[in-house]
Parts: C-alpha cells; sequence; structure tokens
C-alpha cells in the first residue's frame, strides 16, 4: 500500500464520502485495473502473457531452433549409444514396418468383417503366429546396425499413424466397435473442452489455461484403462483423465480462473487435485500406493508427470520407495518433447523409460498418440500392480501441440516444421480413419460427436461466464480442519475492518 | 492389532522425555490401527535417540517403516498414506535434516486441505529432534521452528518435558490437521513425572510454569529449563520472575501471555533459534499491541545470533544460558 493509497483511504473514511469504492479509484489498483482492463486482455494481462497470442504467431516468425531431431542425434552420439541413422519419426518407421508385414491384411480383413456385425467388431487383436516381424518394435530397436546415429528405442504402437491397426506381441486389446467409438469420443471432447478453454483465457475469462492439445491419446487411452476404485495422480495439464474418471470438466476452471486453488473432492472421483509444482504428486501417489497395499486392496494408483518432471528429485525418490515397497502405482510419463522451452535432451540422456531399469522395475515406451497402444499398455501395467508386481514406468512418446501455457510463446524456441511433422502422427485423426477404413463407424456417428462437442463448448463458456467469485471471507476458511486461534482472529479483524466502510457504502447508495 | 497390550504407563511413573514420547507413540497405535511410524532407523534401531525403541517390534514392519534415506520421500509419501486414510507419524532424524523435505511440508502438506476446499484432512505428524547442546556435529543442533511456525496450514508444537511430551504427542496424533512435533533433543534424558490418568490441557495451551510478579520470561521447549533455574536465582536476588511454558508457536497462546504481562509488565523471550524475525519478534510485536499500556519496558529477546550455528566447543557461548537470560531481565528491570 502506498503512501497515497493510505492518505486517501483514511480521507475518505474520515469524511465518510466515497467509501471504498473511492479508496480504489484513488489508489489506481482496484480490481479493473488488476485485471487488464485496460489492455483488453483481461486477467492475461496479470500473467504477464506478452505473448498472449502465441501460437497464432507461430507463422512467419523466423526459425531459432535447430530441428530437435538433429540435436537428439547430436546428444545420441555423444553417449555413444547404438547406431543407425535415426529416423526422425519413430511412429513412422513402425508403421512402415508393419505395413510390410503379413498382419496388416490380417487384422484390416478382421476389421472390414467387423463392420458387417457387431459381434465381428471385435478387432483381429492378438493374433500370435508371425507377431514378431509384424511389430515395428523389433525392427526399429536395438539391432540398428548401419550408420552413425543414435537407433530409436522401442515404441509399443497398435495404430500407425496413417490409421492401421498393427499387433504387439506383449500388449493389444480387444475392443468392440463401441468401445473404440468411445475412446473417439473421449478425445474429440477433450480436445473440444480444452480449445474451448484456451479461447475463454484469450477473452479474459481465465487468468491461464495449460493446453493438452496433442496429448488426447495419452490421456484418454491410460485414463481408460483404469477402474473406479483405482486413484489418479495428475500433473496440472490431465483434462483428458478428469474427463475419463467423470470429473465435471468446469471444476477444472476454477483454479485457471482464480476462484480456488482446486476446488473438487479428489475422494469423489479418486482424482486427486491438480498439482503445479513438478513431480511432488508423483510421491503422493507413491504413498496412497502403499496404503493400498497396506489394506489389501488390489486397486491401483495412477501417477502422471511429464519429461521435466522426471528430472525431479521427487520423481526418482517415487521410484525408489515404490520400488522397495512394491507399491501398486504406475508411473505414466508423458514425453511430450518440451518443458517449456527445454527439450527432452536437457532431463535426460537416456530414454526416460529405460530409467526404470535402475530403480528394479520394468519401463516401456508406447506411442503416445496411439490412444489403443496407450490403453493397451497401462492396463498391462495396471494389472501388473493389481497382482503384486509392484510399480512399473511408461513412458508415452507425445508431442505438445501447443504452448506450455498460454502464457507461453513456443516460436521462440521451436520449429514450425516439427509440429507439422507431429501434426501427421495426430492421435484423433489417426483413430478416426481407422474407425473409417474398419467400417467401425457411419457419417452418423461423426455428426452426432460433433453435435455433442458443440454443445460441450457452449456448457462450458456459460459455466465459466457464471462462475461466481468466492466470497472475501473465503480466504480464511479450510486454512486449517480443527481452527486456529490466529487464523479466527486476523478474521475477525478484517471482518471489522469490512464493516467499517459500511456506513459510508449505505451512505452513498441512499444519495 | 499387532500390540503387545502391555498399557504403555499404567500408572504414575518417573520417566525421561524420550521414553514418555516413545510410551506415548505405543498408546496411540494400539487406540488406532491408521498410526504409522515412519522414518530412517525407526525399526530395528528404535531411531538414533531411540524414541521408537520396541515399538516396531511390537507393531511389525508394515506399521513401523523403516524407510529410505530421502526426506522429500517421506514426507511425500506420508501425504499420500494420509490422504488413503492413514495418520503417519514421521520422523525426521535432525533438525539440519529437514530440508529435503521442505518442500513437501510447505507446498504440499500445508495446503492441501485449503486447496481441497477442506474436502481432505492431512493429519501427519512430523517429529523433529531440535536444538543444540549435545555437543554434535554441524546440522545436528538447529533450531528451525520460525520457518515452520511462519507457514499457514502447519501447526507447530514443542514440549518441555516428559508430561507434555507425553500428552502432546497423543493429542498431535489426534489432530486433523499437520503438526511439526519439535522434540528439545538435550532434554530427552530428563526425567519427569508421567500421569496417565491426567486430564491433559489443549494442544495449543501455554501453561504457567512459574508464578511471579516483576517480569515474565517466556520459552517453549529446551528454553524452559534454563528460564525456570533463571527465575530460581532470580528469587535469591529478591526478583519474582513469571515463566509460561509457551508450548505452542503455531498457533500461539497470546491470552495467557497477555494476562501474564499485564500482571508483570514486563516480557523477556528465550529461544535457541536466531532472534532476528524468529518467535520472539513476532511475539513482541503482538504483545506490544496488545499490553502497550501495560508495559514498563520494551519487549526484549535472548536467543541465536544472525550467524550460522557455532561448531560445538562454542555453543555454550552462542546458546541462551541462565547469565544471558538474567542479564536481559536485569535491562528490563532497569527502565
Amino acid at each position: 500500500m502506498t503512501v497515497e493509497s493510505t492518505a486517501a483511504r483514511s480521507a475518505a473514511r474520515r469524511s465518510g464520502t466515497g467509501g471504498k469504492r473511492a479508496t480504489q479509484a484513488a489508489t489506481g489498483s482496484g480490481k479493473a485495473a488488476e485485471n487488464g482492463e485496460a489492455s483488453g486482455s483481461g486477467t492475461a494481462a496479470r500473467n504477464g502473457t506478452a505473448a498472449a497470442d502465441g501460437t497464432a504467431k507461430a507463422a512467419g516468425k523466423p526459425r531459432k531452433a535447430a530441428p530437435k531431431s538433429a540435436r537428439k542425434t547430436a546428444a545420441g552420439t555423444a553417449a555413444g549409444t547404438a547406431a543407425k541413422a535415426a529416423p526422425k519419426t519413430p511412429a513412422k518407421a513402425t508403421a512402415k514396418s508393419a505395413a510390410k508385414s503379413p498382419a496388416k491384411s490380417g487384422t484390416k480383413t478382421a476389421g472390414s468383417k467387423a463392420a458387417g456385425s457387431k459381434a465381428g467388431a471385435k478387432t483381429g487383436a492378438k493374433a500370435k503366429a508371425p507377431a514378431k516381424a509384424r511389430t515395428g518394435t523389433g525392427t526399429a530397436s536395438g539391432v540398428g546396425g548401419s550408420g552413425g546415429g543414435q537407433s530409436e528405442p522401442e515404441l509399443v504402437q497398435l495404430l500407425t499413424p496413417e490409421g492401421e491397426r498393427v499387433t504387439h506381441p506383449e500388449y493389444d486389446v480387444d475392443l468392440s466397435a463401441e468401445e473404440i467409438q468411445g475412446l473417439y469420443r473421449d478425445m474429440v471432447l477433450t480436445r473440444r473442452f480444452d480449445a474451448e478453454a484456451t479461447a475463454l483465457q484469450r477473452q479474459g475469462e481465465l487468468g491461464l489455461w495449460a493446453s493438452l492439445l496433442g496429448q488426447e491419446a495419452a490421456q484418454i487411452g491410460s485414463g481408460r484403462a483404469l477402474r473406479a476404485d483405482d486413484y489418479v495422480f495428475p500433473t496440472y495439464r490431465e483434462h483428458g483423465v478428469a474427463w475419463c474418471r467423470d470429473v465435471d470438466p468446469t471444476m477444472l476452471l476454477g483454479m485457471f480462473r482464480g476462484v480456488n486453488n482446486g476446488g473438487w473432492d479428489p475422494n469423489s472421483n479418486n482424482f486427486h487435485l491438480y498439482t503445479i509444482v513438478i513431480g511432488s504428486q508423483v510421491l503422493h501417489a507413491t504413498g496412497y500406493a502403499m496404503g493400498v497395499a497396506k489394506d489389501g486392496a488390489d486397486s491401483a494408483v495412477i501417477a502422471y508427470f511429464g519429461d521435466g518432471a522426471s528430472s525431479q528429485g521427487d520423481v526418482a525418490e517415487a521410484f525408489t520407495f515404490s520400488a522397495v515397497y512394491n507399491a501398486p502405482v504406475v508411473f505414466f510419463c508423458q514425453n511430450n518433447q518440451w518443458a517449456i522451452s527445454e527439450p527432452t535432451e536437457r532431463q535426460s540422456r537416456v530414454p526416460i523409460y529405460q530409467r526404470a531399469q535402475g530403480f528394479g522395475f520394468p519401463g516401456v515406451r508406447v506411442d503416445g498418440n496411439d490412444v489403443l497402444a496407450c490403453l493397451a499398455v497401462t492396463k498391462a501395467a495396471v494389472e501388473r500392480a493389481r497382482g503384486g508386481e509392484g510399480p512399473m514406468l511408461i513412458e508415452a512418446f507425445t508431442y505438445r501441440m501447443g504452448a506450455h501455457t498460454t502464457s507461453d510463446d513456443p516460436t521462440r524456441y521451436r520449429a514450425d516444421e516439427e509440429r507439422v511433422a507431429w501434426e501427421a502422427k495426430d492421435p484423433i485423426q489417426r483413430l478416426r480413419v481407422h474407425l473409417e477404413n474398419a467400417g467401425l463407424a457411419d457419417d452418423a456417428f461423426f455428426a452426432r460427436i460433433d453435435e455433442e462437442s458443440e454443445a460441450m463448448g457452449q456448457h462450458v463458456r456459460e459455466a465459466i461466464r457464471t462462475m461466481p467469485d468466492p466470497d472475501t471471507m473465503a480466504i480464511f476458511e479450510n486454512v486449517y480442519a480443527d481452527g486456529h486461534a490466529l487464523v479466527d482472529e486476523e478474521r475477525a479483524q478484517f471482518a471489522t475492518y469490512l464493516a467499517s466502510f459500511a456506513d459510508s457504502d449505505s451512505r452513498e447508495e441512499g444519495r | 492389532m499387532a500390540a503387545t497390550g502391555t498399557a504403555p504407563v499404567a500408572a504414575v511413573q518417573k520417566l525421561p522425555v524420550a521414553k514418555a514420547i516413545n510410551a506415548s507413540l505405543r498408546t496411540a497405535m494400539e487406540n488406532d490401527p491408521k498410526v504409522l511410524i515412519m522414518g530412517e532407523d525407526v525399526g530395528k534401531l528404535g531411531g538414533v535417540f531411540r524414541v521408537t525403541d520396541g515399538l516396531q517390534k511390537d507393531f511389525g514392519e508394515d506399521r513401523v517403516i523403516d524407510t529410505p534415506l530421502a526426506e522429500s520421500g517421506i514426507v511425500g509419501t506420508a501425504i499420500g498414506l494420509a490422504l488413503r486414510g492413514y495418520r503417519p507419524v514421521v520422523e525426521i532424524q535432525f533438525d539440519g535434516f529437514v530440508f529435503p523435505a521442505y518442500d513437501q511440508i510447505v507446498t504440499q502438506l500445508a495446503k492441501m486441505h485449503a486447496r481441497a476446499l477442506g474436502k481432505i484432512k492431512l493429519p501427519v505428524v512430523i517429529r523433529i529432534p531440535y536444538g543444540g547442546g549435545i555437543g554434535a556435529v554441524e546440522h545436528h543442533s538447529e533450531s528451525p521452528e520460525t520457518l515452520f511456525a511462519h507457514v499457514a496450514g502447519l501447526k507447530c508444537v514443542s514440549p518441555s518435558n516428559a508430561a507434555d511430551a507425553y500428552w502432546m504427542m497423543q493429542q498431535a496424533i489426534e489432530s486433523d490437521d499437520p503438526v511439526i512435533f519439535f522434540e528439545p533433543k538435550r532434554r530427552y534424558w530428563d526425567k519427569g513425572e508421567v500421569d496417565p490418568s491426567a486430564i491433559p490441557a489443549p494442544l495449543h495451551s501455554a501453561k504457567i510454569a512459574r508464578q511471579g510478579s516483576a517480569a515474565t520470561l517466556a520459552a517453549y521447549g529446551p528454553m524452559v529449563k534454563v528460564c525456570l533455574e533463571a527465575a530460581a536465582a532470580a528469587e535469591e536476588e529478591g526478583n519474582s520472575l513469571e515463566v509460561v511454558d509457551l508450548r505452542s508457536m503455531s498457533p500461539i497462546d497470546f491470552d495467557t501471555l497477555q494476562r501474564s504481562v499485564e500482571k508483570t509488565r514486563r516480557l523477556v523471550l528465550v529461544h535457541e533459534a536466531p532472534v532476528f524475525l524468529g518467535t520472539g519478534a513476532e511475539i513482541a510485536a503482538r504483545i506490544t499491541e496488545r499490553c502497550f499500556y501495560h508495559l514498563e519496558a520494551p519487549v526484549l529477546r535472548v536467543g541465536g545470533f544472525h550467524a550460522p550455528y557455532p561448531p560445538a566447543r562454542l555453543e555454550d557461548e552462542y546458546l541462551p544460558n541462565l547469565d544471558r537470560v538474567l542479564d536481559a531481565v536485569d535491562r528490563a528491570l532497569a527502565y
């Protein structure tokens, strides 16, 4: 509080005119200014979003960062890892090798047949014999051999970027047409919700938004692998997982709007509060899983975190604790390639999933843009946990298509080409192609989803615009469960202070 | 329940502080199967100060958990266990080792109840043997209580004697809020009477440890004994000093302290922690507000200096002792 403002306040109080509103006007630091009304950019101004139009500006900006793949190769060479001309897009490589295999046609046939009858709608999963030849995994990994680059590590994939259904010797899912349609619907609605929230931030309705654009498959696939009694510990970007847990999407907006710092009851959907400080929740998940084991329950716990968080000590400690106590926890790392502006090479010299080995549990890398593979791998990990086999690390290899948050400007640190390459691996598009090609969904289905998506957008807009600000005295609520003398004292003092304006306010109203 | 069934304290007994806490933990574990003990070396060894001695033997490895040596991990997993419905009692081996867990305590543990709008509770007790006076090496003698008392969402207490240690531990475990339980390690071996049938005072209330009229000495934990000794010495010189054992640093029982200061009109605060921005500074400000027209002298503080905790050979000079307390009393009485 400045000298001037104090003077203005006491003047207002002494004279009994003007009251609270006059004070705020005098200080020039009232809500309006704080919310950047003058600049017309809503709460964004407060969040220092110089680049409030970050993503929009992407096109036409000079490229500053070296292409990621180039950097990666360099790092790989330095580390002296096995050699192979690094394919820029591991998923594609997988797809190609899969396409060559006889399995492709087999799977396709099964899919086509499925179109006819509901019973047959199941995809031809779990075909065993020539499985190895069909997997992208085997070919893309290990052997490498030629050239001096780094070989891309194994990547579990069941649906290629082109929408071809392939199989994997270890991981697979057997889904009905309705179930696959459900995954598609989940991803579309999640993306719509996310886009709506981004737009609402631009309109000043939210102070900030962390978009999940591009990570829908990782979140829906893993989220749909869980049971109701399982427990989720998210970061602040798990909007798709929240959707799978039936958390009302508008609940997620409260903290980004600034009306609360979390706001939902974690136990009503077994979905813990969003955690902003990176990696902390991974320990909470581990502790919770230790409790599950003590209870003799067969629930599983899943901890979400990112490639950046993998550098945090808390994540390493969670790996240690979970391994030592054999806790039923699944570590689900969405490697979206970027921790704000830092590429994964700044976090690790080895592929993240390989870290698990040193802690004594398995790690696997899955195509994070392949919802079927994410579902299959997470299901396996969750079953493993239930069976008392302990933790497992899943690295979902995906891409953050948008900015880190609405305050970020990715044009400063990454190339458009990279995003374009990943757009070709879009998680929703590939499932749509699969649904269409396999005859698992008709035009009416897609129209229905579009309609539902529109309705959801409208619902979210209305909900946020009518979301009330909290009562001032909420500052003092829930600080403690059993109360605290100081909080009581300060609450009473502040209430008295606020009440001291009531006189002048009512006088003003009376004029 | 895996307990032995033997009553921890059957009748009035003289116990050292460490054993009183041990008995208290045992009672809490017998009363509530959700109470867990976690920490480094708390199992077979019984803790480096033997505070958890014998508990793993009687309650099993599932409830008395030797953890990896990772303080953030200990507190972070304790939070998860609390979310699952357990009541973990965590031991941080020494005061100076708590900082790897500081983030989990301040950023997560303290705020989670408010973030969930009160829907979840975090009944976690973090035991920290603290303070100097035992000739220890670096990082084993610190008094970091202000760094926790400053944080909304945490409660901080410190018993000064065996009876309080016995009752306050059980009350802390029963609390639905996170409690940082500062154990005065130099007093672990001080014996006191513990009466298991007594009715304990509320956890966050202060106690008048000695009645007096000329000035009030206020302290908590290890410094209460020093204040009582100072009061005894002052009596010989004809000065009657009142001693208030604050017991709780968050919240602080200002009402009890205010009544004492209104009677004696002078206040000297004593703690091992550095005085700069310490609990004494906060108390001085509040008591000045509350007792402005009663005070005959400014509120004075005796405590640690704005320097790292010194090597053990110097700690007797660094720690507030009888002479330094009485020197402050003399200055207060001179106004």
